[in-house]
């Protein structure tokens, strides 16, 4: 009997990333819904890298006779204020844009340390099991029941700006904005990674019982090469689409912390902020009220219609 | 069934006072700056230190925190320090207003994601549930805070309908509750759409619901006595879970329609650092919220009868 073995040159090629890149995008333009959602998510990103380059005003400069103007209003030197100003008579669509660079900086890097100690936490407890899992477990669980708001406060209260960390930190040089950024990120980790944990852990108790496991564990590899190298990269595919989601809420949470006056430090043009500061005007506000709303609508639904989409997909193949 | 509540009850005890134990480390520390809180900025050091005393915050914590745990389970919630008075007494109101918005919200959200769900998954793929799960999609992406703008902007500033403040004033009114209701609904009604839809997808193409198909059975028998049974046990559990979030999650609706409710206590007691109102708050939370769980499998055991009968 003989063995036939297929020659080297006859295996199916592994097509280089950029390619298989490409192929997905592909696969996005089928449906109209997630390309929406590219297109927006995409415009967002757009306007926060090229914020300079846009013949904007600055978006802190206040001008007292120019309060609570409605949109496509005149300024005194003959330029058109496209959507108003607010309270300050700041102008708000380059408040809006250069708001949405704050915005997708601090929400994308705390979505990416949330989910850095989320999937930690959880190929840890999937794969060690025993204690490691009861105790991993029993921490997610108790950060999980704390109600979200009262996390956020004793995170705050604690190594806020105002706390004696926070002011050990900011007599560092470092700016207010800063400081406050990096409680956000905190604060957000505290709530998110457990949830990343949970999902993480469940797929991990899944890919471990497989075979190329198994075979790593006979070649000797150590725990951390086949938590790092085997388990996280294989369980990738259902995790895209729930960072896609979960970058959503947390760009929901910044805008809430922001809309309690919780967030980043006031001068900033966060949109969460820049509703709850023109709230008591009123029917007067209202103008400066639904812009920063739609922005934040529009790029939450973006991501959700793409996130959406991604599911739809990788359910497909 | 008694195991797995004696387990959850254990694990709900042991969260609970590693809550608390954390929330009295976490508000420690700044005790004069407490009582400068209560007393006014103006008040002497004496006079605070006086207060301090005089409320027993100078005990060492763990004095107080066991005092407090013992109070909590005999019904003595302790004085909260922002309004001088029982900490139950003061709750008990709040905890009622959200309970109210709560269970509106709860209702509504119900009857609309099952009814949808429902529709979009009687025919997987087809245009009708395409309709509902886009818009399901673009109503979860208004945060509460943007769609009350929106609604506020409506209804309050141009067609001047409701009032856009919900603080009950004058006494209790349905027109003050319209608006946080439906921004609390557009939030959370589609996610439970989409699980409904999703559950009622799975059935009608499950074996027995063709074979009813098969046999001539009309649609709607088949869909209302035999698919819809089963369709609705996974939705409605996890809509059980949501209890949780209409009592401790509403905090930005409360607040944005100055809502007296659980929410905005719990919240206003953390900024000023009323330790004794945050701890209470928060082991309500967890109480509702192991409660839900709780709610929730036994319901799924009990709905399903191939665990019921097994």
């Amino acid at each position: 009997m003989t063995v036939t073995s297929v020659p080297a040159t006859e295996m199916p090629k592994r097509r280089p990333r950029f390619l298989r890149i490409l192929k997905s995008i592909a696969l996005l333009r089928e449906s109209y819904v997630g390309m929406f959602g590219a297109v927006l998510v995409l415009f967002w990103l757009v306007m926060a890298v090229g914020a300079d380059l846009f013949p904007l005003r600055d978006p802190l400069a206040q001008s007292a006779p120019d309060l609570l103007k409605p949109a496509l209003s005149l300024a005194p030197d003959g330029t058109t204020y496209w959507l108003g100003t607010d309270d300050k008579g700041r102008d708000i669509l380059s408040r809006l844009i250069f708001g949405s660079r704050l915005v997708l900086f601090w929400s994308v890097l705390a979505t990416v340390v949330a989910y850095a100690v989320g999937m930690l936490l959880g190929v840890m407890a999937g794969y060690r099991g025993g204690w490691w899992d009861e105790v991993i477990s029993f921490i997610g669980n108790v950060f999980l029941s704390f109600p979200p708001m009262v996390l956020f406060l004793v995170i705050l209260t604690n190594f806020g700006p105002t706390s004696s960390m926070g002011q050990y930190i900011g007599s560092l040089g470092v700016g207010s904005t800063v400081v406050s950024g990096v409680i956000i990120i905190v604060a957000i980790t505290f709530g998110t990674a457990p949830q990343v944990a949970r999902i993480v852990r469940g797929l991990v108790l899944d890919l471990k019982t497989r075979d190329y496991i198994a075979a790593a564990e006979v070649r000797g590899e150590s725990p951390l090469y086949i938590m790092l190298v085997e388990l996280l990269p294989n369980a990738r595919g259902p995790l895209i689409v729930d960072a896609c989601l979960r970058l959503g809420y947390v760009i929901i949470a910044i805008a809430v912390l922001g809309f309690l006056s919780l967030g980043l430090p006031p001068p900033e043009p966060d949109w969460g902020k820049m509703i709850a500061e023109v709230r008591g005007f009123g029917a007067m506000g209202s103008n400066a009220m639904i812009w920063p709303a739609m922005a934040i609508s529009s790029l939450v639904l973006g991501l959700n219609l793409l996130a959406d989409a991604l599911r739809e997909i990788s359910l497909r193949d | 069934m008694l195991l797995l509540a004696g387990r959850r009850l254990a694990s709900m005890l042991l969260i609970m006072i590693v809550i608390s134990i954390l929330l009295f480390l976490a508000f420690e520390g700044d005790k004069l700056a407490l009582a400068g809180r209560v007393l006014g900025q103006y008040t002497t050091l004496e006079g605070k230190l006086h207060w301090i005393e005089e409320n027993g915050y100078n005990r060492p914590l763990v004095v107080r925190y066991i005092s407090w745990l013992y109070g909590f389970f005999t019904g003595d919630w302790k004085i909260s320090a922002q309004y001088n008075r029982p900490v139950l007494e003061f709750l008990a109101p709040r905890l009622a207003n959200t309970a109210i918005l709560g269970l509106c919200v709860f209702i509504i959200t119900a009857v609309i994601s099952l009814i949808l769900g429902v529709l979009a998954g009687i025919n997987e793929g087809g245009l009708r549930d395409r309709v509902i799960s886009v818009i399901s999609v673009i109503t979860t992406s208004f945060p509460e805070f943007a769609s009350g703008t929106f609604l506020v902007a409506i209804f309050v500033f141009w067609l001047d309908w409701l009032p856009g403040s919900s603080s009950f004033t004058n006494g209790f009114s349905v027109k003050e509750l319209v608006l946080p209701v439906a921004v609390l609904v557009i939030f959370n009604f589609g996610y439970y759409t989409r699980m409904t839809r999703a559950s009622m997808a799975e059935v009608m193409t499950s074996q027995y619901v063709r074979t009813a198909i098969l046999k001539g059975l009309p649609p709607r028998s088949v869909v209302v006595k035999h698919a819809l049974r089963n369709a609705l046990i996974a939705p409605f559990t996890v809509m059980i879970l949501q209890l949780n979030y209409l009592l401790s999650g509403i905090v930005v609706t409360e607040v944005f329609f100055a809502y007296d409710g659980f929410a905005k206590a719990m919240y206003d007691a953390a900024l000023f650092g009323d330790t004794y109102v945050v701890s209470a708050c928060a082991m309500v939370a967890v109480f509702v919220a192991v409660l839900s769980q709780f709610i929730s499998d036994v319901g799924y055991t009990y709905l399903n009868p191939r665990i019921r009968f097994a």
